[in-house]
């Protein structure tokens, strides 16, 4: 038999981009690497483990693929999550071994699919021959895995590994994002087959997602912007992954529409305009929610209506005449909120055409009437009480962010706290688990999104509960110097949690005492990063320039008041008109 | 099918794994299946699924949309309303005595049912017809002794409309339904064409 093929590398001369042709016979977890690569994979986080050692052996051979060791698979879930959601684009990418390693992944992918992030997961699996033997770290990870990926895909030849990515990758980033899992037997990173490369576009009989509005709804759409006199856009993720800040921006401004925005739709819309009304909900702005209460054309476009957003749903804009829904996922439209026009399109596409229909318009009563709104519900917090408050490290924060920066925040009061007192006068971006409402998600996002976006600054609002949560990341934030600014608001509480038991669980306070927690910053400096920790307002100016000035991960501990609660709020059970506000007494 | 059943047809991947899928989608939204068969089309890599599920419409129509999320759901229907051949198949092992069993052969012939298998204790009955029919055949034959029942579960087919791959949905030709249709299919409703 003629040698006919060029014999597998050994690792010294690397398989330099551009260096492996077609047709020739690789390991499969060479041909996995080779087919990142042209995927344009350029970070993959990870962990290694017994079923993903063949790609760990052949990754060293791939010099421009960068890996990111976490201290944790759910970390680097959370840092593969983190960068896709930063770079706008591209599908994050995490790998880890089997049964344990893939099991830790779950969170952080149920988080990634919830807020329609693209991930790519690859997960090390048993030999063929010994899936479904219960084998040592045997898992079924497709079957653990279904209810929260877009697709998975078991690899079961060496020759389909190829194609197989190529998909995952369509899948991931196309039409409502998500997260595709491949499982991936370890003997088949091992076998051996000949490299062939789908070229061309992707082609799927079952999966052909509308991006285009049918041009009839988006007429209907246009004619009901163009009569309404009491509008209000919603704005949701969608707008943010379809990159559709701009085309919204314009409609809103050549129709005179306020806008205002979910909790993962922060950022989508400039805040201080004549136009910006602010987030929405059962934690919303009280003006945003008078004004969804009192328009008459409701515009929602990427979003989903949860419960989140409507509350009581029969509260929710019960005196709308008229609503349309923008979604790309055909599932979410008329789900909860049945809209009078519904379009199935990418938001982009869809507002730029509804655009071109309408009519230039002002609603100047509509506007007086909102602006009425802001001044009897403006967002307000209890200033000068003598305790360090959340919003005037917040405030004094996004005065040194720019609308460039990241502001990454984890889940709970802080990340409402956040939401409220955002601030930037452009878009920009705010991630957050919103969907999951995963605690420990921010600091390890932080890093994903930095490494992601080393141009920019990333600030990551977290309370001490959830950072202690996935805190063992701060050697992975160290190794890879990592410039991720850590604003720890520390009340000695699972604050949100308090804050539910003082209001709606008879007031009973259980099992949410953090007292018992590390010194943030001696933690800092075990890990070799500087910290800074007061309980001090006139402090905070000063801990927040050396932050902004440091290069490199650094973490401040600011100690809030611990009875301070997130207001506004719709208590549970409550509809959107019975928002609770902040109340203030007279003097302050 | 009662009022509360809503039958789906699918068109799916012949994949392993595929009903799996498509089932735990359906109890994910807390549906309850009543009958499912799957089985191959004329092409090998396409299989039908006939689901009735125990929902009311607007429940069947999003799970029709969450079905249609599945990447190896390729065409996926609510035939409920439409005009359909839907087939069960039952075999009845019944204890037929000897005395019996002319009665019992009357009730076989009024049915167009097939004796599968006599033995002296037992007679194997083969029937099949739209569900109901199914109903009335077993509650005729329940007094003669049934040992052992099984039943296919449905399989419909809609008589106008095809749920096939690359064939557009045929719009009906009363003026609302159209304009239902136009709603549906705009949500998505009517997907995969």
């Amino acid at each position: 038999m003629t040698q006919t093929t060029t014999p597998i590398a050994t690792g010294a001369n690397g398989r330099a981009p551009g260096s492996i042709g077609e047709g020739q016979v690789l390991t499969g977890a060479e041909i996995l690497l080779e087919s990142l690569r042209r995927e344009g994979v350029d970070t993959i986080f990870g962990y290694p483990g017994g079923a993903n050692l063949w790609l760990y052996r052949y990754l060293p051979d791939f010099p421009d693929i960068k890996h990111v060791l976490a201290r944790h698979e759910q970390g680097a879930t959370h840092m593969a999550d983190g960068y896709a959601r930063a770079n706008r684009g591209r599908a994050g990418v995490v790998w880890a071994t089997s049964g344990p390693g893939a099991l830790n992944c779950v969170t952080g992918i149920a988080t990634a699919q919830y807020d329609s992030v693209p991930l790519v997961v690859i997960t090390g699996q048993v030999a063929t021959v010994a899936v479904g033997s219960d084998a040592f770290q045997e898992s079924d990870v497709i079957g653990v895995t279904m209810p929260i990926v877009k697709h998975s895909y078991l690899l079961q030849r060496t020759e389909d590994i190829a194609r197989t990515v190529r998909e995952a990758f369509h899948i991931a980033t196309t039409g409502r994002p998500g997260v595709v899992l491949i499982d991936f037997p370890k003997d088949l990173q091992n076998g051996k087959a000949p490299f062939h490369w789908p070229e061309g576009p992707i082609k799927l009989r079952s999966y052909n997602p509308t991006t285009r509005g049918n041009p009839v709804q988006i007429r209907k759409a246009a004619e009901l912007i163009d009569k309404a006199q009491r509008p209000v856009i919603l704005a949701g993720r969608g707008v943010l992954i379809s990159r559709a800040e701009d085309e919204l921006l314009r409609l809103s401004q050549k129709a005179g529409v306020p806008v205002g925005w979910t909790l993962l739709g922060t950022g989508t819309y400039p805040v201080g305009t004549d136009l910006s009304l602010h987030m929405v909900g059962f934690m919303g702005a009280g003006y945003t929610n008078k004004a969804v209460l009192g328009c008459d054309l409701l515009v929602m476009v990427g979003m989903r209506a949860d419960d989140r957003v409507t509350t009581k749903l029969d509260s929710f804009a019960p005196q709308v005449e008229n609503i349309v829904h923008i979604d790309i996922d055909p599932a979410e439209i008329g789900k909860n909120v049945r809209p009078t026009v519904p379009i199935v399109g990418d938001a982009k596409q869809v507002l730029g055409e509804i655009e071109k229909l309408i009519a230039p318009a002002r609603h100047d009563a509509w506007i007086t009437q909102i602006d009425r709104w802001k001044e009897e519900h403006p967002l307000r917090y209890r200033k000068h009480t003598g305790v360090l408050q959340p919003q005037d490290v917040l405030v004094e924060m996004f005065k040194r962010a720019d609308s460039q920066d990241i502001v990454v925040a984890d889940v709970g009061q802080n990340q409402i706290w956040a939401a409220l007192w955002w601030d930037f006068r452009t878009s920009g971006l705010f991630l957050n688990s919103g969907g999951a409402g995963t605690m420990g998600f921010s600091f390890p996002a932080s890093i994903g999104a930095r490494l992601s976006r080393p141009d920019k600054r990333v600030w990551c609002v977290v309370g001490e509960g959830g950072f202690v949560m996935t805190m063992q990341e701060l050697a992975t934030a160290v190794e890879q110097n990592a410039d991720v600014k850590v604003v720890i608001l520390n009340n000695y509480f699972l604050g949100m949690v308090r804050q539910f038991q003082d209001d709606y669980y008879e007031g009973v306070r259980s099992a949410v005492d953090l007292h018992v927690g590390p010194d943030f910053v001696k933690l800092a400096d075990a890990f070799g990063m500087p910290g800074w920790r007061t309980d001090d307002v006139r402090e905070v100016p000063r801990i927040l320039d050396q932050m902004e000035k440091h290069q490199g991960p650094c973490i401040a501990e600011f100690i809030i008041d611990p009875e301070a609660n997130v207001r506004p709020i719709v208590p549970l059970g409550a509809g959107l008109p019975d928002f609770v506000e902040e109340m203030i007494e007279e003097g302050f | 099918m009662s009022s509360r059943h809503r039958l789906l047809s699918l068109l799916v991947e012949n994949h392993p794994g595929v009903l799996n899928k498509v089932s735990s989608m359906i109890r994910r939204r807390g549906m309850n299946i009543t009958s499912l068969s799957v089985g191959e089309t004329d092409d090998e890599t396409v299989s039908r699924m006939t689901v009735a599920v125990d929902v009311g419409r607007a429940q069947a129509d999003q799970a029709v949309k969450q079905l249609y999320k599945l990447i190896e759901v390729i065409k996926v229907a609510d035939i409920t309303e439409d005009p359909i051949v839907d087939r069960e198949l039952v075999l009845a092992k019944v204890a037929a005595q000897r005395g019996d069993r002319s009665e019992l052969l009357q009730i076989v012939e009024i049915f167009k049912a097939k004796i599968a298998d006599v033995s002296p204790e037992a007679m194997v009955l083969e029937m099949s017809g739209p569900e109901d029919e199914v109903e009335t055949f077993l509650e005729l034959i329940r007094p003669f002794g049934i040992k052992e029942v099984a039943r296919s579960g449905t399989v419909a087919m809609a008589k106008g409309r095809d749920l096939r791959i690359g064939v557009k949905q045929q719009r009906r030709s009363q003026p609302d339904l159209e304009a239902a249709d136009e709603q549906r299919r705009s949500v998505g409703v009517l997907v995969g064409d």
